[in-house]
């Protein structure tokens, strides 16, 4: 009788959703992290916060596969995906961090370098009100399914 | 990395091909008929209905909401809120356990913020060199040179967060203050696992400012010159003029130190200072009302804290304090760049009040919140890390708000941060191009002050900083944008 080896784990994947959901669709990203929290997948984190910063490298390096999600006043409805590569970066303010520059962090520090996508999910008003747009809720739904249908068939993939 | 096309032409040099572009922020420098540097304004793309936002809401409601104002500073504008609240809510004290459970959350949130600018905004320009190439000038560069700056900067600011989480039940928009006290006290779990790394987060805060002190003394010239002027100050200070970054009253000090105004309670603000509108920008440009509209501008922030305070109550910083201020041999010390200094002390403070608070069995109380008779009006100010908070509530019979008014550090340093813009432009500007030399000068003046982008949107598509050259009749002859 020949031992099977195990399954190899599901990749873990980091969805890391960012925004100010006071001010309409800058909130799509956090709202994104609402919604694949309700997977409750093992392999999958998700974290929502205000904006990056630098101890998000340390989420980032533990993971396999990371998403970053953001709103996006300009480009391509219902959203666009981007890979995205470690590029450090200095700003004039401690307000603004990019992924590249999270990434970079988390390749430097702590010798990690997941796979990495930026999605820019299109949002459309960024008055200080607590909700989304029709249309970029609609644009929430259609870039949810995306992820779940990518992050879902790793999961299958691997179970298979 | 900044982009730049160039226009032939006599005078206008048309360098930016991006026709509407918003930016995070934006310099603009005006030359004279001479053409020769008349002024440089800073604007920070702000936006003001956050207090119309705030209008008609539950007056308990607030310290949560106005965390919405910054995800950087949250903690400030929850804590300040709640001591405005307080008032509302008739408390004038609360309780010692609810009095220290806020300290501590705000002492871990200074610490934090304050390690975030200097590890990951100043560090680079500090101890790699504000000409080294761009490429090379961030956190990684210093990373790669001084290994344990890494380490410093990230544990530094996840042990910040750590106390934040364990004061306010998480690390993001926590939920501590209600007002007249707050909803909880210390676990003694998350208490101990502090406890375990308290000394050597103090210890990293005394390494980081050898480490700074370092690069000083190798650039004396610079850091004394730099995009410095003398300037008034303010800050909270506590009673006999000790260091307080949470409560206390308002001390404001001219050039050479003598006070211009001290022991003012936050509620009395408005006698001291007054919130002047221009028409070109939307932040206003608050200055103290004794001394007029020219020569009341001032400036808070850490620089300002060490400043206006005449001693710190925790051994390590006051040390530090007392060698930081002989710098300016027995006046104050002006210098711009300093502010980094300043707020390295800052962090060895915090980290001492953390020390000293974790062993306080208070924290552990029971007694948690108070009551009293409901006031129309509410006041209050706090030390953020960034310089004086200010929140001012009214609130009708129904309990809602009707009005507010939020002074953040980033308005109180506005016009000091355009004089810091305006002497980099002066010493650096040649001809009509906007370098990236001049670039790099004018963000690392900036950074000092690590203006607050508040309520900003941080969509995709803003571009971070916009520099436009301007000549006598307010023609662009020049723009450089920062990608």
């Amino acid at each position: 009788m020949t031992a099977r080896s195990p399954d190899p784990p599901p990749p873990r994947v980091l969805v890391l959703g960012y925004g100010n959901p006071g001010r309409q669709d800058d909130g799509l990203g956090p709202a994104l992290v609402a919604e694949m929290e309700r997977l409750g997948w093992p392999n999958l984190t998700a974290l929502d916060t205000y904006q990056l910063n630098i101890e998000d490298a340390m989420d980032v390096a533990a993971h396999d596969i990371v998403w970053f999600v953001d709103a996006a006043k300009t480009g391509d409805a219902p959203f666009a995906v981007h890979e995205v590569w470690p590029a450090p970066r200095i700003e004039f303010t401690s307000h603004l961090a990019r992924p590249e520059a999270i990434l970079a962090i988390a390749r430097q520090y702590y010798g990690a370098s997941p796979k990495a996508f930026l999605l820019a999910i299109r949002g459309y008003a960024f008055e200080f009100i607590e909700a989304l747009t029709p249309q970029a809720a609609d644009n929430l739904q259609d870039a949810v399914a995306m992820l779940t249908d990518r992050i879902g068939s790793l999961h299958a993939k691997v179970l298979s | 990395m900044s982009e730049m096309q160039t226009t032939p032409g006599p005078r206008k040099i048309v360098i930016d091909p991006v026709t509407r572009v918003e930016g995070h922020g934006k310099v603009t420098i005006r030359l004279n008929e001479a053409g020769e540097v008349e002024q440089a304004r800073f604007h920070i793309v702000e936006f003001r209905g956050f207090e119309r936002f705030i209008q008609g809401r539950m007056y308990w409601e607030v310290p949560v909401i106005v965390q919405r104002l910054c995800g950087i500073c949250p903690v400030s504008h929850h804590l300040c809120a709640a001591k405005a609240m307080d008032a509302i809510a008739g408390v004038d004290r609360v309780t010692p356990t609810a009095d220290k459970m806020r300290r501590l959350m705000h002492y871990g949130q200074v610490l934090q913020s304050n390690a975030v600018n200097f590890f990951h905004l100043a560090s680079p320009d500090l101890l790699l060199g504000f000409e080294a190439p761009v490429a090379q000038r961030n956190i990684v560069g210093v990373i790669e040179a001084f290994p344990e700056i890494g380490k410093w900067a990230i544990f530094i600011r996840k042990f910040g967060q750590q106390v934040i989480a364990a004061t306010g039940g998480r690390r993001i928009h926590p939920r501590l203050c209600i007002p007249g006290g707050v909803n909880q006290n210390l676990a003694v779990e998350p208490r101990d696992a502090l406890r375990a790394d308290i000394d050597r987060i103090v210890q990293w805060c005394g390494a980081a400012l050898e480490l700074h002190k370092t690069f000083v003394h190798a650039h004396e010239a610079l850091h004394e010159r730099f995009a410095s002027f003398p300037s008034s100050y303010m800050s909270l200070t506590g009673a006999g003029g000790v260091m307080d970054l949470y409560d206390g009253t308002l001390r404001a000090v001219d050039a050479a130190g003598t006070p211009i105004f001290e022991n003012v309670p936050a509620s009395a603000y408005r006698d001291q200072l007054i919130e002047e509108v221009r028409p070109w920008s939307y932040m206003k440009f608050p200055h103290i009302r004794s001394l007029g509209r020219e020569a009341g501008w001032y400036r808070v922030g850490p620089l300002a804290q060490l400043n206006c305070c005449s001693r710190i109550d925790t051994p390590l910083a006051e040390a530090a304090r007392r060698d930081f201020m002989a710098r300016g041999n027995g006046g104050l010390v002006h210098a711009t760049l300093a502010y980094h200094w300043a707020r390295l002390i800052c962090m060895i403070h915090c980290a001492e009040k953390i020390r000293e608070l974790l062993f306080d069995d208070d924290l552990q109380g029971s007694d948690l919140l108070l009551t009293g008779q409901h006031r129309p009006e509410g006041i209050a100010a706090i030390e953020a890390p960034r310089g004086t908070l200010l929140h001012h509530y009214v609130v009708d019979e129904h309990d809602q708000v009707t009005a507010a008014n939020l002074i953040v550090s980033t308005t109180h340093n506005n016009e000091a941060m355009n004089r810091a813009v305006t002497k980099v432009a002066i010493d650096d500007l040649t001809g009509h191009e906007i370098t990236e030399g001049l670039l790099n000068h004018i963000e690392v003046a900036i950074r000092a002050y690590d203006p607050c982008l508040s309520c900003a949107t941080h969509a995709l598509g803003d571009m971070p900083l916009i520099v436009t050259l301007e000549d006598a009749e307010g023609t662009v002859i020049a723009t450089r944008v920062k990608q």
